[in-house]
């Protein structure tokens, strides 16, 4: 029974310590588990959500994607753009495009020029927030026609009752959980993070396997360009600064290892959702907001290390 | 481009290989030298030596850990926390213990940092950007949303000592910078960080406390970016919440633009030094030459890029 208990503990601590937290919570602070705030939270958590499930493929890989929050930028900043000048149908299918392009270029010099990926990437993070500044010329960019345009559905609208920006995340986490376990793309994926050697003596193509997993992450991070652009109706050249940490954050928290060849997606959205239940949290309680960041320290370093150490068996190194 | 496709390289091509970031950083000075008529001049180049300073500072501790194969995301956090107990605890306790006891907050979250990395196996990566995180928060719940200012502007004049066109902020940055590339050339603790960061196993097969040792250069990374972070505000008067967001990368990209390797067991300070003075170069004479920010920050990730082809055509030939 003992037995038992430690090994559900080993495999589901994470959701268990979640539960308690929001159970906790609920007791103390009005209006935490209700539909409405939930859906509030889901909404806020979309944006790096979706995020975080492109760049899960590339931590799986055992790569690092930082340059998603430039990215994030850049793409929002092309979706508002356009949409003023090319009308919403237009703006989106650049955007889409743009953003598996870019994730492309990551892609190639990562993944087929094989040179390090934290420092590619943190070198593109720079360069994409020099194009936001060169394509907005340094201003903020509006929706001109707000309160009309359609767009405004992929951020601001209801279906069913659920915001649309927490259905698009559901539906970005079905659709790659499948991709991840059920395709052949999905177990290169694994294989090239658990022995990159091994993969490509059994004849897969451990580079282009990185390249499609960062051509991925450049793809939902348009995806949430798209939410944010919407939900904003405009975008400032600052607007996704710091989103590659928080993005990696819940991965992270989910216990995807930074290793690579380990990983799922519902795990990431359960770190993205611990993330944002534990801010939501902390204001309902009336804490100021950057009370948050002290506690998310905390539970990375506590999830993280209680994961390995219930992997290695001790909890000391 | 004979030589690069040659079996054998010259001694003289491969020494300039190894050094590429000096050469690079030859080649700037000739270029803004000759665009710019204020670029070459003593006041502007002592300017930038400190404005290198800074970065250069944290810098340091990063070569430091990233030899040892780690990394440490959260010293643009540890500087800004520094900074702001140096001023706000200035009025209660007097100068020079605030600035003792922000000094000993970036020494102690060092060792925090440092502890975590050693005691639980977790990768630096994770435990920083935890720190990177909580460490703003921390500085965030200290000075409320707004900048910390100090009531007494005789604090502001301390940094204001020159030798020539040389900033006493800059001479600090060198002097750590040479005292710390003495430790790791020539004592027992700069050999073992490269044993750690080369072969963690056989460091730790030949008798090295590779806890101990990890612990002692992430405490000392942390203890340098809040002497960075006291130095900002001497220079600045003012401590806001929002100081060093972003530096830990700006310094990474120095120390990578340096030469230094992520892998670890390969690097120094002489590269670092390299990269820092490169990177500062570069921000002042696209800022001289007028060109709008967005160039500046182009040519910096195209750089880095380009240091990470020269560094691994490098290491295919030594191979």
């Amino acid at each position: 029974m003992q037995t038992d208990l430690k090994a559900f503990l080993r495999r589901h601590g994470l959701l268990a310590g979640f539960a308690l937290f929001l159970i906790g919570v609920a007791l103390i602070a009005d209006g935490f588990l209700t539909p409405g705030n939930i859906f509030d939270v889901l909404r806020q958590v979309s944006i790096t959500g979706v995020m975080a499930i492109g760049v899960t493929f590339v931590v799986i890989t055992g790569r690092l994607d930082l340059s998603v929050g430039s990215m994030l930028t850049l793409l929002t900043v092309i979706v508002v753009d356009q949409h003023n000048v090319a009308g919403p149908g237009l703006a989106i299918a650049l955007t889409l495009v743009a953003g598996i392009g870019i994730g492309m270029v990551n892609g190639v010099l990562v993944g087929l020029f094989g040179l390090n990926a934290l420092i590619v990437t943190l070198a593109m993070l720079s360069f994409l927030q020099g194009l936001v500044l060169f394509y907005s010329g340094g201003s903020n960019v509006n929706v001109q026609n707000a309160q009309s345009t359609w767009f405004a559905v992929f951020g601001r609208r209801d279906l069913f009752g659920v915001p649309v920006p927490a259905l698009i995340f559901l539906i970005t986490a079905i659709v790659a959980a499948f991709l991840l376990n059920r395709t052949i793309f999905g177990r290169q994926v694994f294989a090239v993070g658990g022995n990159e050697t091994a993969a490509r003596f059994s004849g897969i193509g451990a580079r282009w396997t990185v390249f499609r997993a960062y051509a991925l992450s450049g793809l939902t991070t348009a995806v949430a360009a798209i939410i944010m652009g919407s939900r904003v109706m405009g975008a400032q050249n600052t607007i996704g600064q710091g989103y590659e940490l928080t993005v990696l954050a819940g991965v992270i928290l989910g216990g995807t290892s930074l290793l690579g060849g380990s990983g799922s997606i519902w795990r990431t959205v359960l770190g993205i959702a611990m993330l944002g239940f534990i801010q939501n949290g902390l204001l309902l309680l009336g804490y100021p907001y950057y009370v948050q960041w002290l506690v998310t320290w905390a539970v990375i370093i506590l999830a993280v290390w209680i994961d390995l150490g219930a992997k290695r068996g001790r909890i000391l190194a | 481009m004979n030589a690069t496709t040659s079996p054998t390289l010259t001694p003289i091509v491969k020494l300039l290989m190894r050094n590429h970031i000096w050469v690079f950083l030859a080649l700037t000075i000739v270029v803004f030298s000759s665009a710019s008529p204020y670029f070459l001049t003593v006041n502007n180049l002592g300017n930038v030596l400190t404005q290198a300073a800074f970065i250069g500072i944290l810098a340091i501790g990063m070569t430091m850990v990233m030899i040892d194969g780690e990394i440490d995301l959260s010293v643009g956090a540890i500087l800004a926390l520094a900074s702001a107990l140096a001023i706000g605890l200035q009025d209660h306790i007097g100068i020079w213990p605030a600035v003792f006891a922000g000094f000993l907050s970036g020494a102690a979250l060092g060792f925090l940092n440092g502890t975590l990395v050693a005691l639980s196996g977790m990768h630096s990566f994770i435990v920083t950007l935890g720190g990177l995180i909580g460490i703003r928060g921390l500085v965030f719940i200290y000075t409320g949303e707004d900048a910390l200012m100090v009531s007494d502007f005789s604090y502001t004049d301390y940094p204001e000592i020159y030798l020539g066109p040389v900033s006493l902020t800059a001479m600090i940055f060198f002097g750590l910078a040479l005292f710390f590339q003495w430790v790791l050339s020539s004592t027992r603790h700069g050999r073992e960080t490269y044993a750690v960061g080369d072969n963690i196993e056989a460091a730790h097969d030949a008798g090295i406390n590779i806890k101990r040792h990890k612990i002692i250069n992430f405490t000392l990374c942390g203890a340098l970016a809040a002497v960075a972070g006291i130095l900002l505000s001497m220079r600045l008067g003012t401590a806001e919440p929002n100081a060093g967001k972003v530096w830990e990368l700006w310094t990474i990209i120095a120390v990578v633009l340096g030469g230094t390797r992520l892998k670890g067991g390969y690097g120094s300070l002489w590269m670092t030094i390299g990269g820092v003075l490169t990177l500062a170069v570069l921000r002042n004479g696209l800022r001289l030459l007028n060109t709008p920010n967005y160039v500046e920050l182009m040519v910096m990730g195209s750089v880095l890029i380009l240091a990470l082809f020269i560094d691994k055509l490098l290491s295919r030939r030594e191979a």
